[in-house]
């Protein structure tokens, strides 16, 4: 409760002792009804704000912190925390932040160290040389009677050795220290391509424009070409659901259509994918519900992501095997509209929508390929939709009877 | 007649210096610097041992020695590996497929040649 409001005066206003108001206060009291009403006015707010409490991203961040550690910790509290303590809680979060960033470009680095063939093949140059060298030298010392002609032929091959070890040392040198805008990316590419997306808000207004894909690519300055060729790929999807759902009409249609992906799919010739990925790319600002979007392969593995208060999602780590985007595999074609709960949001609703696709062009005697994407609004009306209790990931869900459990929980 | 040491090896000068080494202990040393070709290399001269490289142009150490163990007529020959790769997971596939010795560049040559020996006294 951030209005300058003594707590005696406000639990006065709402006619409640003091220290009841301290509880709700601190999050260990539920309220609604009148009395949420009630309070509300006071501090000229809505109920809904603030039966929100504590802002849902940072909440959501602070239980992905939790989830991502070994150690237990009082997650039920974690709006609590939140409530009283909002610069800590922040720096909760931003240091999980930091240090799942950090274990990636690890990772990354790792990853490069292992497989990557041009750091592989110097160092494979280097020890070669080297050996050369080593037994060569060895023979030279050893005691043994060389006669000249050995003499001069094992002298020669430590010169030339030694050429090539100072070549390949330099490839590796110049190769290690490379600048960081030409050296291979040191955080994961798809990374960089949401980090680019989301500070465009997932609205490209050039490409709406009918500006130029390849010069936005360069334009956006991504680091590296893994990152760029995912862009640019990501540019011609958007591009292609640009020329078959222009902006104006798209989102007149979806505003009174009441964003039904079903009859955009069917009033713009698109499939439903199509309209899932259109209504994430609509503008912030024009009275658009808040939508993220999740696309991810066979595997589970998210390859794209935008996220949407209160539904936490992360493209590492394993997510909750009940998520819509999951099922959808199972119904290739068939898209499915489920009204998910996450634990620990005061009961917000989202409407997710998600759908399986075949990804490519289908080919006789080759492995299917499935795409699946989901569209996640928040606060929907309240509709016939099926209804399911989800979660972020089982070390922080607190849903005792799931079947879908993968570990117990470190909260119950 | 003096025992005989096939080197397949892709680096030149390495393979002076082996053919130098082990020739001056006494073995007869034929060198061959193609993977694709080593099978036919060891068909055309059956050794009495095999050093083998692991990075070779064409086919790749690893192949040839599960060819070698494949067929009768090498099944039981020694093979000392030579590699740069000194990962565990490598000399585990090595030792799976049958390599007698597994053994790391920047080798000794004492090493080398107590291994050889150790090998065919085996």
């Amino acid at each position: 409760m951030d209005r300058k409001i003594r707590q005696a005066d406000l639990a006065a206003a709402v006619e409640i002792s003091p220290s009841y108001l301290n509880l709700i206060e601190h999050n260990r009291r539920r309220i609604a009804g009148k009395l949420l009403a009630s309070i509300a006015v006071a501090l000229e707010t809505t109920p809904e704000q603030l039966a929100r409490g504590a802002d849902s991203g940072l909440l959501d961040q602070m239980r992905a912190a939790a989830a991502g550690m070994s150690q237990t910790v009082e997650i039920a509290r974690a709006e609590e925390l939140a409530g009283r303590y909002p610069g800590w809680s922040g720096l909760i979060a931003a240091q999980a932040h930091r240090l799942s960033a950090l274990e990636e470009r690890v990772q990354v680095m790792a990853d490069r160290m292992t497989y990557d063939p041009e750091l592989a093949g110097s160092l494979l140059e280097v020890i070669s040389a080297v050996t050369a060298i080593r037994s060569a030298a060895s023979i030279l010392v050893g005691g043994e009677t060389l006669d000249a002609d050995w003499q001069g032929r094992f002298h020669r091959n430590i010169y030339d050795d030694s050429i090539r070890l100072a070549a390949s040392s330099e490839a590796l040198i110049r190769y290690l220290d490379a600048p960081e805008a030409d050296s291979p990316a040191h955080f994961a590419p798809m990374d960089e391509v949401e980090a680019y997306l989301s500070a465009q808000g997932f609205h490209l207004s050039a490409l709406e424009a009918g500006g130029d894909a390849a010069a936005l690519v360069t334009e956006a300055g991504l680091r590296s070409a893994a990152a760029q060729s995912l862009l640019e790929a990501y540019f011609k999807t958007y591009l292609a659901d640009v020329a078959a759902m222009p902006l104006t009409a798209f989102a007149a249609a979806a505003k009174a259509g009441g964003y039904d992906p079903v009859a955009l799919a069917a009033q713009f010739g698109v499939d439903v994918a199509a309209v899932l990925r259109r209504f994430a790319s609509l503008p912030a600002g024009a009275n658009h519900p808040p939508m993220g979007l999740a696309v991810a392969d066979a595997s589970g593995a998210l390859l794209l992501l935008k996220t949407v208060d209160g539904f936490a999602m992360q493209r590492t780590g394993a997510g909750c095997p009940l998520w819509p985007i999951y099922a959808a595999f199972a119904r290739q074609g068939q898209p499915l509209r489920v009204e998910a709960t996450m634990p620990g949001t005061n009961g917000q609703r989202f409407l997710c929508y998600a759908v399986a696709t075949q990804a490519g062009a289908a080919r006789f005697d080759a492995p299917q390929v499935l795409r699946a994407t989901m569209l996640v609004m928040s606060d929907p009306p309240e509709g016939a939709s099926q209804k399911v209790e989800v979660g972020v990931a089982c070390r922080i869900c607190p849903r005792v009877d799931c079947a879908a459990r993968r570990e117990p929980s470190a909260i119950m | 007649m003096a025992k005989r040491v096939l080197l397949i090896e892709d680096e030149p000068n390495i393979i002076e210096a082996i053919s130098f080494i082990l020739s001056r202990d006494g073995w007869t040393v034929h060198a061959h610097e193609n993977g694709e070709t080593a099978m036919a290399k060891v068909n055309a001269f059956p050794p009495d041992l095999i050093i083998l490289d692991v990075m070779l142009p064409g086919r790749s150490g690893f192949d040839i020695l599960r060819d070698l163990r494949a067929q009768a007529a090498t099944a039981a020959t020694p093979v000392m590996m030579l590699t740069a790769r000194g990962q565990a997971k490598d000399r585990e596939l090595a030792k799976r497929l049958g390599a007698n010795h597994f053994m790391i560049k920047p080798f000794s040559n004492a090493d080398v040649r107590d291994h050889v020996r150790a090998l065919m006294e085996a």
